[in-house]
């Protein structure tokens, strides 16, 4: 399995990362030998085996709907990066 | 198709309903409207690392119910998803949503169309969370946008419809009856103006050609904020679509999908013609959760708790009491208990037709005047059924039943008193009623004679003097057919 730059271009616009083409060239053929690995996965012969979404033996997890603590707002907004008043502020998106 | 338009229109509909619970879907932030921004969050719900969302039960119940009364198969087996894309508003980076195994699919809801019943099918329900909200600056001054997080992680159900609308029209009768439906459950409060319920709508016309028909590109419309506007923006778009293509002559698959924003104020719709990005949100199991199993036994006690739906009762009102197919609409669609209602009036009174005039006329002229809801009418059912009674046993004529139910409104006194002071309780035997009569008739040969020469208007001198004797008490039915009967019998 190879993949191509412009798949690992496209992968890390998604993921909001910048890299340079030295990045890419290195990250395509790391990604493929990564990519190459798992696939051996594909070799294995699944006929008749239940397709695993979680890889625990448990279902049906709930909490009931009652009130928890919640952060105050100066907690809240502890981490962000620009506060107005108390909205976190972000660069005008334009949609 | 309708009758004017050159071309059948074909709606689809998505909506986003958010549940009435107390707390978030995965944390115990509460879910209260209107909270001071950023007050209800926590480190699940803003996504700090390490944390665990655990599923709220009661959210997941709520989503049974209204798949189940949505008629929708529900899965033995359903699991979450992380569908995974950047906004500010959505402090994960990803949003725990269903994709390849929704809790439900299929399903079917049926409208009340002017035509008759249509059933509208579902394509699936599935249960996720909401995101944050943004507050963008509107000065176009490019001013830095605020992002308040107290609805992120708030559970919503997607209802995604088949392309099965017709009109404008059936795509607003869906979305009343969706949310008369969700209401009743009490498994949203579907108020638009708080987000509770959302909109975005697939809309492309067929035009017929030859034997068959040409569809045109698929516009989603978003920005939808009343049921009115969905109306509105599905007719202005498909008008829209058809100029296009008459222009154009692009077809369906010819060009990308495109997205269009409402503008409520012009009353149009504007196409973002979006950069060919297909959407790509590497969905991947919600590795923080577990799946859920749903067995036979708890659908059953979820379908238990199901009240009587909106569509059965109007059926059920068109049996029982013999309603028109119109007026059990109007009834049913004012809600449970505005129907409780009328069936309490109807049943104390014996006299459902009655009961249907007052409740689908004077009472819903009165709340919606003083924009209440029956809960907070002033006057009970026994009293409506009281003035009915009332109005029965002293022959009241309609508009002065009217006056007394103004009054009963306004004094609050029993329909009784108020008929008593109005001099509404006299009843008068047909014995007296006929001595008037013949005594109207002999004082008035003219008017006689006008009568019997076919002049319908003679018949007002006549009545009138029997009304002016009794003092308007007399009915005025009563005397115009014993008017009739004394001239039938009494060959001029
Ligand atoms: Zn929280």
């Amino acid at each position: 399995m190879t993949l191509k730059p412009e798949e690992v271009r496209w992968v890390a616009h998604l993921a909001r990362l910048e890299c340079t083409e030295e990045e890419i060239k290195l990250f395509t053929s790391q990604l493929s030998e990564i990519v190459a690995y798992v696939n051996q996965l594909q070799e294995v012969n699944t006929d008749g085996v239940e397709p695993l979404s979680h890889c625990l033996p448990i279902s049906n997890v709930f909490r009931s709907d009652e009130p928890g603590v919640s952060l105050t707002v100066d907690e809240a907004l502890a981490n962000a990066p620009a506060r107005k008043g108390d909205f976190y502020s972000v660069p005008a998106v334009l949609d | 198709m309708s009758a004017e338009l050159p071309y059948r229109v074909v709606i689809g509909l998505e909506v986003h309903v958010q549940l009435l619970t107390e707390t978030k879907l995965f944390c115990g932030c509460s879910t209260k409207f209107g909270l001071p921004p950023n007050s209800a969050t926590c480190p699940v719900c803003i996504g700090m690392p390490g944390v665990l969302p655990v599923m709220n039960r009661r959210a997941f119940e709520l989503a049974l119910k209204a798949a189940l009364a949505l008629n929708a198969d529900i899965a033995p087996f359903t699991k979450w998803d992380r569908k995974n894309y950047y906004y500010p508003d959505l402090p994960k980076n990803y949003q725990i949503s269903q994709y390849d195994l929704p809790f439900s699919r299929n399903g079917w809801l049926e409208i009340p169309t002017a035509q008759g019943k249509k059933k509208v099918r579902l394509i699936r329900v599935h249960l996720e969370e909401d995101a944050g909200k943004m507050l963008h600056d509107e000065t176009g001054m490019g001013r830095d946008s605020l992002v308040d997080l107290n609805r992120a992680g708030t559970p919503l159900l997607e209802i995604v419809t088949r392309p099965d609308m017709n009109s404008p029209e059936e795509a607003r009768l869906f979305l009343e009856e969706l949310r008369l439906l969700l209401r009743e459950l009490k498994v949203s409060d579907c108020e638009m103006q708080e987000g509770s319920l959302r909109v975005d709508a697939n809309i492309n016309i067929h035009i017929p050609q030859g034997d068959g028909y040409v569809a045109t590109p698929i516009v989603e419309v978003k920005n939808l904020n009343s049921f009115r506007s969905v109306e509105r923006a599905m007719a202005y778009e498909a008008q829209r679509q058809y100029e296009e293509f008459r222009r154009t002559g692009k077809k369906l698959g010819e060009v990308p999908k495109a997205t269009a924003g409402w503008d409520e104020d012009h009353g149009v719709t504007v196409v973002q013609r979006r950069k060919e990005e297909a959407s790509d949100y590497r969905y991947f199991p919600e590795p923080d959760l577990v799946p859920v199993l749903v067995d036979q036994a708890w659908l059953e006690r979820i379908r238990a708790e199901l009240p009587e739906l909106p569509s059965v009762r109007r059926e059920r009102f068109q049996t029982q009491y013999q309603l028109s197919a119109y007026d059990a609409g109007v009834i049913v669609s004012q809600g449970l208990a505005f129907a409780d209602y009328f069936e309490k009036v109807a049943q104390l009174t014996g006299d459902a037709k009655a009961a249907a005039n007052w409740c689908t006329n004077q009472v819903l002229q009165v709340l919606n005047e003083r924009k209440i809801t029956i809960e907070s009418f002033p006057l009970p059912a026994e009293s409506l059924a009281d003035l009915i009674r009332k109005q029965r046993q002293y022959n009241v004529n309609p508009q002065r039943a009217r006056e007394v139910f103004a009054e009963m409104l306004k004094s609050g006194e029993a329909a009784e008193t108020i008929i008593r002071r109005l001099g509404l309780d006299v009843s008068f035997s047909t014995e007296q009623l006929r001595e008037l009569v013949r005594k109207s008739l002999a004082s008035q040969p003219k008017a006689v004679a006008d009568l019997r020469a076919g002049k319908a208007k003679a018949m007002d001198a006549l009545v009138g003097q029997v009304m002016r004797e009794t003092r308007g008490k007399a009915p005025a039915d009563e005397v115009r057919r014993l008017i009739q009967e004394e001239l039938a019998q009494t060959p001029a």
